[in-house]
């Protein structure tokens, strides 16, 4: 009963020369290289994109929507990612940004600030009643969740079950919109502009991922250059654009920004996929009970460095500091509001991310013994300099390989010299005089 | 090793703060790739954690032997020394001979040795002053 699982990363063949870049650099090992080519295990993959970031054939494809698919619905709403503010130069407003949108295709465009606002009270309403295990670990990274079903089952139960400010916002602005237009919720279109391929994969929605009340994501990658144009024709106009951004919206989305729903001494913020591992393995061992929160990007940065931006991370993230320093907190939280549409779980995510562990060497605990012990063997013949010829990124992932029926242990270059070099034996042996004695009589004459 | 028994074992090195932690890694993805129960790992987790920052801090170095049998893990940790001069008092919670520089790093809350007892099925200690300490921690995997 396999289920094929939706990823919003594709390899194109015509373009992958083989090189490894991406099989090394995935962190769940999610790819090898089979007949010259990138080849995905969909079972691993989290969506992280780090494949994209590395590729430099081009051969790593998103797979988010363009405005052209947006055509069937009657009316469509623009949600940009704060990280979309910190791609132009600080003179360029979040406010002529949401007018520029609206010049490439949408009817509008809306910030998620106040949602944002929402999000962080119903945490903080959460947190005063949690009484389970400590650290709660942030869910608002779609890789992360991910990499914590697929590799840390027995942490899901510590993800935050509060859905991420983005979330509320497509909640939110969806019923408003259905309000202010007439229109049927399914003809209009809440469309995440998306600093990172993982967001597409909830929208997508498939069994054992919590669904997306976005109806479509568009890369920020693709919509630049469009963008770009729009941002300039914006200001030419010379009427600086209303401001309905706030610090409380912009600071989600870079690394420590997430706004301090615990006191900062009693959490942790941790970025960048192979660091949030390191804390993961200490949170299984039982290390960091003493925190409440832990806060997790995928990304080195967070959000602004998202597989899908086009700004140096670093630059976007200064940026993104600036910019929550030059905006006000916006208007108040409602905070009874928030609270009694918390009492009837408006801010809860639909059903609790599940553990989907990744498969065993075996089903059967006698044959997954027998099968480690295996790979052990395979182990201790391989040269363990994960050189990667084999299309693995590593001696120990091919070892696996082996085990499970998926490589030959023959495709090691190291193994198979060892084979020709005792089949090279064996023939000598066969003929009655093995070549380097000849070689020696011939040094002796 | 029994037939359908997988046995590795593993060097600690007393004061080797910057590879603590390792062997308790290794031996959660082993278990993970046997597909064992995410909290049953857990627990194997957070036992064999205390039991190699145990080694690490107190002891001249040792052994661990993780066994992996269809019905338990199985860990049997052997120091070199110098051994526990009260067991009882160091198996109460809070007790810790921790010196200030562990304290700062963060150990010695004297949850150590408790902690793998609470984890464990089956928990053995003997240690003996001069000659070292040996754990035996089980946990059942049915």
């Amino acid at each position: 009963m396999t289920e094929a699982i939706y990823h919003a990363l594709k390899f194109d063949t015509a373009h992958c020369s083989g090189c490894m870049s991406c099989a090394r650099i995935c962190p769940t090992q999610a790819v090898r290289v089979r007949r010259g080519h990138a080849v995905m295990l969909a079972d691993r993959c989290i969506d992280c994109g780090e494949c994209f970031k590395v590729c430099l054939k081009g051969a790593v494809l998103s797979l988010t929507d363009s405005i052209a698919d947006l055509s069937k619905f009657a009316y469509k709403v623009a949600v940009p990612s704060p990280a979309l503010y910190t791609e132009f130069d600080l003179d360029v407003t979040p406010g002529t940004i949401l007018e520029a949108l609206k010049l490439c295709g949408f009817d509008d465009a809306v910030s998620m600030s106040a949602s944002c606002g929402s999000t962080t009270v119903a945490t903080e309403l959460f947190f005063s009643e949690f009484r389970g295990q400590y650290p709660l670990i942030s869910s608002f990274c779609p890789s992360v969740v991910r990499l914590i079903q697929v590799k840390y089952p027995d942490l899901v139960d510590q993800l935050m079950p509060i859905l991420p400010p983005r979330e509320v916002a497509a909640k939110e602005i969806k019923a408003q919109k259905v309000v202010e237009t007439g229109l049927p919720p399914e003809s209009i279109a809440v469309v995440y502009i998306t600093p990172c391929p993982a967001k597409m994969v909830a929208i997508a929605s498939h069994p054992g991922i919590e669904a997306s009340y976005f109806d479509s994501a568009v890369s920020i990658r693709d919509l630049f250059q469009l963008l770009a144009a729009a941002v300039a024709k914006v200001r030419e106009t010379g009427r600086p654009p209303a401001e309905s951004e706030s610090s409380k919206g912009l600071t989600w989305a870079y690394l420590g920004g997430v706004p301090r729903m615990v006191p900062a001494e009693n959490s942790l913020c941790v970025a960048g996929l192979p660091n949030v591992i390191r804390i993961l393995d200490d949170i299984e061992k039982g290390r960091l009970r003493g925190y409440a929160f832990v806060e997790c990007h995928g990304c080195p940065e967070g959000c602004v460095s998202g597989a899908l931006t086009v700004e140096n991370p670093y630059v976007a993230r200064a940026r993104a500091i600036r910019l929550t320093q030059s905006f006000g907190e916006g208007p108040p939280t409602e905070r009874s509001k928030v609270e009694a549409l918390y009492r009837q779980k408006f801010y809860h995510v639909k059903a609790h991310p599940g553990a989907r562990p990744l498969k065993p060497l075996d089903s059967d605990i006698s044959r997954a013994i027998a099968k480690m012990k295996e790979r052990d063997r395979i182990v201790a013949l391989l040269p363990g300099i994960d050189c990667g010829a084999c299309g693995a990124p590593s001696c120990e992932a091919f070892a696996e390989d082996v085990v499970l029926g998926q490589a030959e242990e023959s495709s090691c270059v190291f193994v198979r010299q060892r084979q020709v070099a005792d089949l090279v034996d064996k023939l000598s042996d066969l003929i009655g005089a093995r070549p380097q004695d000849e070689l020696a009589k011939g040094a002796r004459k | 090793m029994s037939q359908d028994e997988f046995e590795r074992v593993y060097e600690i090195t007393g004061r080797d703060f910057t590879n603590a932690g390792r062997v308790s890694t290794g031996i959660k993805d082993i278990l993970k790739g046997m597909g064992i129960r995410p909290e049953i790992v857990r627990r194997v987790a957070i036992a064999s954690y205390e039991a190699e920052m145990n080694m690490v801090m107190y002891s001249h170095g040792g052994t661990l032997t993780l066994r992996v049998s269809p019905s338990d893990v199985t860990m049997q940790v052997v120091d070199k020394g110098p051994g526990i001069q009260d067991v009882a008092l160091a198996m109460q919670e809070g007790y810790s001979t921790a010196t200030q520089e562990m304290r700062e790093m963060g150990f010695g809350a004297g949850m150590g040795l408790p902690n793998i007892k609470k984890n464990a099925d089956v928990f053995e200690i003997v240690s003996a002053v001069g000659t070292g300490t040996s754990l035996m921690i089980q946990v059942h995997i049915g």
